[in-house]
């Protein structure tokens, strides 16, 4: 048994990741991932929000939906650091296949190699994939 | 570093998820493929090949009803790939430290 | 152990709520703890119990409702993904419940594993 699981309550605190690896409004993956990050911001564990593959296109900036009626929700990761969600990992293998870099992003984020990005996934507790 | 065990469920001739799964499991993590994933582990398909060069790297199970359920029972598997039913399943997720679904 | 289930999918489209269903039966047969299943994006269908599979086929909404019933099992329908679809009380099957969000944090926390199942 490893040291945390004998303790109880409120006071654990727990390393969860988010991984983010679909694209926005082609499915609703992204836009529900979010809604969860914010919620979990409130529990006072340790959150980390990963974005690679298809998932860095989250993070695009001057993102306008008024041509196909879905809400433009990735003005809401600027809420992020509001809440307090300062751990956001970009993987650079992802950007750069996709031709882009961190100045095409809404949010500053941590660009980090597919090794600091293994590194960063076998320091979880929990890992929620959307 | 927490064990991970890597569950994959895509077919590796639609999606990606194997090619973000080999690259982000670190050695001594697991891999175990279910549903559509289990595709993976049919030893003469072109993708066996990426799942031999990895069989050093980690431990791989295939989930035995959805290798039946596909009619792939009577067909060769990839020597390496351990197959386990549902209890192999449970097992793995109790004997890693955290698990990861590669959507 | 005690586990939690997260549940992405809904029972038609694709396989993930089969798959946790039966990943759920065999950790219970192997005494280990469900602390609970919680239903997100269309996963909150698993919980509609005007649902009507062909007779030949299997019923997860009904198979999740006897699970929990004979085990005792926490069955959280996310409000947010629930309103937005149109998953209501009123048509909730029995042993589901409607909660909020921080019930999937909460159940990362409880459980020593959580296993995330979906498209």
């Amino acid at each position: 048994m490893e040291p945390w699981e004998e303790e109880e309550g409120p006071e654990v605190v727990k390393h969860f990741m988010y991984v983010n690896r679909r694209a926005p409004y082609g499915t609703i993956f992204a836009h529900e991932c979010l809604e969860v990050v914010l919620i979990s911001a409130a529990f006072e564990q340790d959150v980390s929000v990963a974005f690679m593959d298809d998932g860095v296109y989250q993070l695009k900036k001057n993102q306008d939906t008024t041509g196909i009626g879905m809400k433009n929700f990735s003005k809401t990761y600027r809420a992020l650091d509001d809440y307090d969600v300062e751990k956001i990992y970009v993987e650079k293998e992802s950007l750069d296949a996709r031709g882009l870099t961190a100045d095409d992003l809404i949010i500053p984020v941590e660009v980090v190699s597919t090794q600091a990005m293994r590194d960063l996934l076998g320091q979880q507790d929990v890992v929620i994939s959307s | 570093m927490n064990r991970i065990l890597h569950i994959v469920n895509k077919s590796p001739t639609d999606r990606r998820a194997f090619d973000t799964c080999f690259r982000m499991a670190k050695a001594e993590d697991s891999i175990l493929l279910i549903e559509d994933g289990v595709y993976a582990a049919v030893a003469n398909a072109g993708f066996a090949s990426e799942v031999n060069k990895r069989l050093d790297d980690f431990s791989f199970y295939v989930l035995g009803p959805d290798v039946a359920a596909r009619g792939l029972g009577d067909i060769s598997l990839i020597d390496g790939i351990e197959v386990v039913d549902y209890k192999g399943f449970v097992d793995l997720v109790a004997e890693n430290d955290v698990t990861q679904s590669w959507l | 152990m005690k586990f939690s289930i997260l549940i992405k999918q809904g029972p038609f489209t694709h396989q993930a709520s089969d798959s946790a269903y039966h990943f759920t039966v065999a950790a219970l047969a192997s005494g280990h703890e469900i602390f609970r299943v919680f239903f997100y994006n269309d996963g909150v269908y698993n919980s509609n119990r005007l649902s009507e599979p062909q007779t030949d086929d299997r019923n997860l909404v009904s198979l999740w409702s006897k699970l929990a019933a004979e085990h005792e099992i926490d069955l959280v329908v996310c409000i947010a993904a629930a309103q937005r679809r149109g998953v209501k009380e009123e048509i909730l099957e029995q042993g589901f419940r409607i909660s909020g969000l921080g019930q999937l944090v909460e159940a990362g926390i409880e459980a020593d594993r959580t296993i995330v199942f979906g498209d």
